[in-house]
């Protein structure tokens, strides 16, 4: 498991240097720059600004240059927002995007899973239809139209919840975590509906329940554990999506955290600010991806790492 | 018919978006302030104060700094405004008064100024504001290792432009300190709006120590010292700025605001819901698609006014079909109606015009184009006529790029710009929508556009902020005009010492540009937002300049206290 573990992490580094050289050359190859503005910048100025940031060298200069600062972990100066580096912006903003992330995935999962389940064991009957038939609606409603949909009723008609902002408080996390996880309950209760009905199928199933296994135990024990390998794969790479923030959710709710850099980053040509969010975005993947690869071993106990070959 | 159904399905198509938007939900009720009543100083009495007195305004984008030498955008300057001091400053309705300056003389030349300073002017520290501290930071201003995005506008002050070009180092520059009160500015040329200049952010001063100790994280909070009527309390990135009451400012009794908290909220609907939850007094902008359903349930709050900016398209010059064809270039320009323009498209009350500089200088009289005193009808057959004397018809039309910046707005317009040129020209236009920073570059290459949308809004309150985009070296003259009578007299307003001849030179380059048919102007702009009725102290001003510590919170009015209380305070008044 160790040496399993040792070498998933030693492949990430490839990975990783892949994935900032093509993030690294793709922005440059957009038109325009940083500092262009409806306001023309005089020339002297504009080279001044340029060789401030380094942006006079040649570029392939530039990439060894800021390969260098990664590796000692600075993600250099926002070329946006001056008075910030783009350490200190992933560091305000990561906290508020983890902090909807992890509770949105939470309950994203109980309720995802509890009704995936119900629905599996009601197959075929009215409580089956009503949770897939309110599943698809979760799945096909934008977050841009239930964002303001929410609002509109629980902030201005009703009054109860602020209509935006942020603090860590129930009262400001309540609508954008309902925002962020209600197509991912969706999704996690179809996942699960339909693998479990799989696995209620299965002949070990028909085995502990011809030795007189209680039902509950037999649904607990023996069928939901496999049933969730499906929901485990989904979690990986959702995981990382939702923890670097939603842009749509962040504009809708002024929120603070990082999903925006992603947009705004590119469109103010901040160099080094989409840089940051994409290595943040993908050092999560990797590390999510090994996490459900080592869940994988857990749930199902025909896989195993221990000679660094996954058997199935 | 088949010539007016372009026109027709424009009008549908713009008709409709409000429509579509009728929104379902209940109008918000907003408290109902007391009547203002003014003590003897015209300061508000205690008795009609809200308790708490902390003003949420929404702001447009996360300001890109907060370095005021550094600062461009509204957002930015806003905030600015209220941090630091310049010295002048404005009254509520936007006149130039002293600010860090208690009084100045100038020169019979107008070449020198001499500044003499507020002697209770106070860093936020309780440090005096000096003399030096204002050489200090023009220098840095000007410095192009500062890398001051607004350093021209110092460009007045002698030796300010061999400094920009790195000719002379930034201790040249024409300011000095007679003592630690008295500040002299040396000028290049008599520049009559150089008052107003200094109320904008590249002119305040910066506390030097603090630059100095901290660098690029200046302007942290806690690091950052500042000299105007608030200070910096706290910012949390995309979240909210608040700053707080400057106890040592020079005015600091007058100021009623404790804290005032700026938050960025791009989107316009998110504000307005904002707002409407009551977590606003103040908006940045308001949905551009509400506006008649604000006028029928939010008329109390909702607040359009006229603004120094123009919106306009530009010709290429350098290129054909535009090179050289003034017939083509004023044939499309007539041809656009622009009462229906922003009575049935923009919508927000704009202003139309046939100008370039906005209507409201007090010192300036813009002159009047033949065409503006035409019926539309006129227009359009004068239209026609140089249409064909430029060499197209019906059976040869003119094909044309109209790029625009991707906005709703920018679409809707050049739509409809589109449909009367095909309505009335039979031209047939290619509309192009590209990027923001894709299609400042293409403007400023000059390679692909033919029309393109362009607009400014004055950096000061002079003409002169308007006709310098068109200098044939300026950076943004995109039109690429390149006229040397023209830059002569740019050089000779630069210069003129007699403000008649002045405003009679600036007329002049303005009927210039519109002879040489150089933009197609739209509108001017309006500013448009909500305010909260308690909140008072503010007025409308043509430069948008509204100062926090006017402004005050008065309270709601109580259910047993009724209307007569007003109603008498208003007799008093009159």
């Amino acid at each position: 498991m160790l040496k399993y573990s040792l070498r998933r992490l030693a492949s990430a580094i490839p990975t990783l240097f892949l994935l900032i050289t093509f993030a690294f050359f793709l922005i440059r190859i957009a038109p325009g720059g940083p500092f262009d503005s409806e306001r023309a910048l005089p020339p002297e100025i504009e080279a001044n600004l340029a060789a401030k940031y380094h942006l006079d060298e040649p570029l392939v200069f530039q990439y060894g240059r800021y390969l260098w600062q990664i590796v000692r972990g600075d993600l250099g100066p926002s070329f946006h927002y001056r008075d910030w580096s783009v350490n200190d912006l992933i560091a305000q903003g990561a906290p508020v995007s983890f902090a909807l992330g992890v509770a949105a995935l939470l309950l994203a999962l109980v309720i995802g899973v509890i009704t995936g389940a119900w629905a599996a064991l009601r197959q075929n009957k009215p409580v089956d239809y009503t949770v897939m038939s309110i599943a698809m609606v979760g799945i096909s409603i934008p977050n841009f139209v239930m964002a303001p949909l929410l609002i509109l009723l629980f902030a201005i008609v009703l009054g109860w919840l602020p209509a935006g902002g942020w603090a860590f408080s129930f009262d400001r996390m309540i609508l954008p975590v309902i925002t962020l996880a209600l197509p991912m309950i969706a999704y996690i209760a179809r996942i699960t509906r339909g693998s479990m009905i799989e696995v209620l199928h299965s002949s070990y199933i028909r085995t502990v329940r011809a030795k007189g296994m209680p039902e509950k135990e037999v649904i607990l024990r023996h069928a939901l554990k496999p049933a969730l390998l499906p929901v485990i794969s989904y979690l990986g790479p959702a995981a990382a999506a939702i923890l670097t923030g939603s842009v749509v959710v962040e504009r809708i709710f002024t929120i603070p955290g990082i999903g925006s850099y992603f947009v705004q980053g590119a469109l103010n040509r901040d160099y080094t600010l989409v840089m940051g969010v994409v290595i943040l975005y993908g050092v999560l993947i990797i590390l999510f991806n090994f996490m459900v690869d080592l869940l994988y071993a857990w749930l199902d106990p025909r896989i195993r790492y221990d000679d660094g070959e996954a058997e199935t | 018919m088949s010539r007016l159904w372009p026109l027709c399905l424009m009008l549908l198509l713009v008709g409709c978006s409000e429509q579509s938007e009728q929104p379902v939900e209940p109008p918000p009720s907003l408290a109902d302030p007391v009547a203002v009543e003014l003590d003897a100083d015209g300061r508000p009495v205690p008795d009609i104060l809200a308790e708490s007195q902390v003003i949420h305004r929404g702001n447009g984008e996360e300001p890109q700094t907060l370095d005021p030498h550094l600062a461009e955008g509204v957002p930015s300057t806003n905030i600015l405004r209220d941090l630091f001091e310049g010295l002048t400053t404005t009254t509520p309705d936007g006149h130039i008064v002293p600010g860090a300056a208690q009084h100045w003389d100038i020169s019979r030349d107008g070449l020198t100024y001499t500044f003499f300073l507020d002697p209770e002017g106070r860093w936020s520290n309780g440090e005096p504001v000096t003399a030096e501290d204002f050489v200090w930071s023009w220098q840095r201003a000007v410095d192009p290792s500062t890398g001051a995005s607004y350093g021209r506008m110092l460009s007045p002050v002698a030796n300010a432009e061999a400094i920009f070009a790195g000719e002379l180092p930034p201790e040249e520059l024409g300011v000095t300190a007679l003592n630690d009160s008295t500040f002299q500015v040396d000028l290049n040329h008599p520049s009559p709006y150089f008052l107003g200049l200094l109320t904008h952010p590249t002119t305040y001063p910066v506390y030097r120590e603090a630059v100095e100790a901290y660098g690029d994280s200046h302007v942290r909070p806690g690091n950052l010292v500042s000299n105007g009527a608030y200070t910096l309390e706290e910012w949390r990135v995309r979240s909210s700025i608040t700053l707080v009451k400057n106890r040592a400012y020079r005015a600091a009794d007058d100021v009623i605001v404790e804290r005032v908290v700026f938050y960025p909220l791009e989107d316009e609907n998110t504000e307005f819901n904002r707002f409407r939850a009551g977590d606003l007094h103040w908006t940045y902008q308001v949905p551009s698609n509400r506006f008649q359903w604000l006028r029928e349930n939010l008329d109390e709050a909702l607040m359009v006014t006229p603004w120094f900016g123009t919106y306009f398209f530009s010709f290429n010059l350098t290129r054909p079909p535009f090179k050289d064809n003034l017939a083509l270039r004023q044939a499309l320009n007539l041809a656009v109606d622009r009462e229906i323009l922003t009575e049935r498209v923009s919508r927000f009350g704009e202003i139309p015009t046939f100008n370039l500089v906005p209507p409201g200088l007090p010192e300036y009289e813009p002159p009047v184009t033949d065409w503006a005193d035409m019926t539309q009808k006129e227009r359009e057959d004068e239209a026609r006529r140089l249409y064909r004397e430029a060499g197209y018809s019906e059976e040869k039309p003119l094909a044309v790029e109209l790029r625009y910046n991707a906005s709703e707005n920018h679409r809707k317009i050049a739509v409809a710009i589109a449909a009367m040129w095909k309505q009335v020209l039979g031209v047939r236009t290619r509309l192009i929508n590209e990027e923001f920073r894709v299609f400042l570059q293409n403007r400023a290459q000059r390679r692909v556009t033919e029309v393109f949308r362009s607009g400014w809004i004055g950096d000061y309150q002079d003409a002169f902020t308007f006709l310098e985009l068109f200098h044939s070296e300026h950076g943004r003259n995109d039109a690429g005009y390149d006229n040397p009578r023209f830059d002569r007299l740019l050089e000779r307003i630069a210069a003129e010492r007699v403000p008649a001849s002045r405003r009679n030179l600036m007329a002049e380059a303005e009927r210039m540009i519109l002879a040489d048919q150089v933009i197609l102007p739209v509108y001017n702009y309006v500013t448009k937002r909500l305010i909260d009725p308690r909140l008072k102290g503010w007025k409308e001003n043509v430069m948008d300049h509204h100062l926090t510590r006017y402004m005050y919170l008065v309270r709601a009015r109580e259910a047993g206290e009724e209307e007569d209380a007003a109603e008498e305070a208003e007799g008093e008044e009159s």
